[in-house]
């Protein structure tokens, strides 16, 4: 009997393989190609054309709200990387200290947490402490989800790390801050930006939190996406689905161009 | 004292300012969910009456805790319609993650046995659709399967049916959107325990004589089980109390526990129902919430 070698791919894993990434891409795919449908029935093929596109950059509502979302990705991916990045330096350089069980348990259960929660537990906060609910309300909100998410993958960063070079490092007279900035920061930099951009599709994509903590008359791009996809297809949300899905796709070419700047060093890569 | 005994202690203040954010917009606001839970409702703004102010003092606290409303669990565990929300939340998470398993394995498995060069990439090509946006997934699952969608238009070409399929509302599209967004999060934990596995131990059970039948189910399946449970619990946990793919898919007929605290918010304003209703999904979800840190603990505590 022979074994198969480890990296032989048998017909049943090719197949296997092949029909699950038709399946992940699929979708987009044709949703991509309607939206330069010229016929206003969506189901219907009547012709290329970029008559959604004109549409939606006449449509001030949803302009307001795809500037109010990009402004909340931006701000709450950058306090998120920046928290998240603290809390990852914590917990893989700080040994044990005190509350590290309570600390940790708090960073890794938002990944999981299902959303109604989070967003209806941080809107009762808000409420309580009589917050003015609109971009800030928001921003906090998915800052506390993406840091999260950053802590993870540069906590993973960090643990792929030698530490003897930092300790190289101090022995040869840097102080820990000195050795931080000029060993482990150049090291996990990469890694800090996969999270910014990860924090920043995350909080883009965000629509269950962003209901509960926005308030009236500041709705996020999901927020009024989902209000018209419950009224049925539209072939202008086809479009604005696409300009999307090009934004995030310019974020991913940056940020596997990112990681592939780091991975010359270590073949870790911190997918999520 | 050793260079790595110096780093510990800034290291560890750097806890301070993510610890504080944590306790004040994560940990905190629990609190307030169990309180508004035990309030009763009012037409008001917030629609609640408040149950104790704490500034009041500790007699104000003891007059106010003598007040205490179980009125909404209550309510939650009296009413068939909420019941059988929490058990259908169960139902629907744990047949999908059952879904997911069986056709993630496969793929997580096919991916593991690439050749090296090419394994990064598949990664790359899986996580990808995690980064695209969730709700334009499902909105683009909507484009398919409507009355005459793509997926109607392809069945009638080739005959396969004689009139077109109702996809949309029911419990299967439902299905097929939980699997479509969480095969991520089932594929990649499951990816990294089977690509971690020593083939010397395959060629091991085949030198013993295992087929390679028995190869899989007594080596290769036992050792891949941290990353079942891994890509099991990151699946399970989070469609429970999901909110977005039953209510574009599923039908309107019966409701998960996500759309019912959805429905009492936003539709009824019944904030302390629905606070209830959080904290029931947390207690259902308290078991698979610690066996999940203490997996997330230990594999990130072996990369220290």
């Amino acid at each position: 009997m022979m074994v198969r070698g480890r990296n032989t791919l048998s017909p049943f894993n090719a197949v296997a393989l092949a029909l699950g990434l038709a399946f992940l891409y699929l979708p987009i795919v044709i949703l991509v190609i309607y939206s330069f449908n010229a016929s206003r029935l969506v189901t219907v093929w009547g012709g290329w054309s970029l008559r959604w596109y004109i549409e939606f950059f006449g449509d001030r509502a949803m302009l307001e709200a795809a500037l109010m979302s990009f402004r909340v990705a931006a701000t709450s991916a950058t306090i998120a990387t920046l928290l998240g990045t603290l809390a990852a330096v914590a917990l893989s350089r700080g040994e044990r200290f005190r509350g590290r069980t309570l600390f940790s348990g708090m960073l890794y259960a938002p990944l999981v947490m299902p959303e109604v929660i989070t967003g209806l537990a941080l809107l009762l906060l808000f409420v309580a402490i009589d917050a003015e609910r609109g971009f800030w309300t928001v921003t906090t909100a998915h800052t506390t989800l993406t840091m999260c998410f950053v802590a993870v993958v540069v906590q993973s960063r960090l643990g792929s790390i030698e530490r003897s070079l930092e300790e190289a490092a101090m022995d040869l007279g840097c102080g820990p801050a000195r050795a931080f900035v000029a060993v482990t920061l150049p090291l996990i930099l990469p890694a800090i930006a996969a999270g910014w951009m990860l924090a920043f599709t995350l909080s883009l994509d965000d629509l269950v939190i962003a209901s509960f903590t926005t308030g009236p008359g500041s709705a996020t791009l999901p927020i009024r996406i989902y209000s018209e996809v419950r009224l049925g297809v539209k072939p202008e949300i086809n479009a604005i689905c696409t300009l999307v899905i090009a934004l995030i796709a310019v974020v991913i070419v940056v940020a596997s161009l990112a990681s592939k700047l780091s991975s010359a060093r270590s073949e870790t890569v911190a997918p999520l | 004292m050793s260079a790595r005994r110096i780093f510990t202690r800034p290291a560890r203040l750097a806890a301070i300012a993510p610890y504080l954010w944590m306790l004040l917009f994560f940990l905190v606001p629990f609190g307030f969910v169990l309180k508004i839970s035990l309030s009763q409702t009012a037409i008001a703004q917030p629609p609640y009456v408040p149950v104790f102010d704490p500034m009041q003092g500790f007699e104000a606290i003891k007059a106010a805790a003598a007040e205490l409303s179980l009125e909404n669990f209550r309510l939650l565990v009296s009413d068939n319609l909420y019941v059988l929300s929490y058990l259908r939340s169960l139902a629907v998470a744990a047949l999908s993650t059952s879904i997911l398993l069986v056709i993630g394995y496969p793929i997580a498995y096919g991916m593991a046995r690439l050749p090296r060069q090419w394994q990064a990439t598949a990664m790359m090509l899986v996580i990808v659709p995690f980064w695209t946006s969730f709700l334009i997934r499902i909105y683009a699952w909507i484009n398919i399967l409507q009355h005459d969608g793509l997926l109607n238009k392809l069945l009638l070409a080739l005959h396969l049916v004689s009139a077109p399929v109702v996809w949309l509302s029911t419990d299967s599209a439902m299905y097929l959107g939980m699997v479509y967004s969480y095969i991520p999060f089932m594929i990649l934990p499951l990816y990294a325990t089977l690509a971690k596995m020593d083939p010397a131990l395959l060629e091991a059970a085949s030198d013993l004589g295992a087929s390679q039948r028995q190869t899989f189910w007594l080596v290769t399946f036992p050792l891949s089980l941290p990353g079942v449970a891994a890509g099991g619990l990151l699946c399970f946990i989070p469609i429970v109390g999901e909110f977005v793919i039953p209510d574009l898919l599923a039908g309107s007929n019966s409701l998960m526990i996500g759309q019912t605290l959805w429905l009492e918010f936003f539709t009824n304003k019944d904030w302390p129902v629905a606070s209830a209703a959080a904290v029931i999904l947390l207690l259902l979800l308290v078991v698979p919430l610690l066996f999940y840190d203490r997996l997330q603990r230990r594999e990130l505590e072996e990369l220290r």
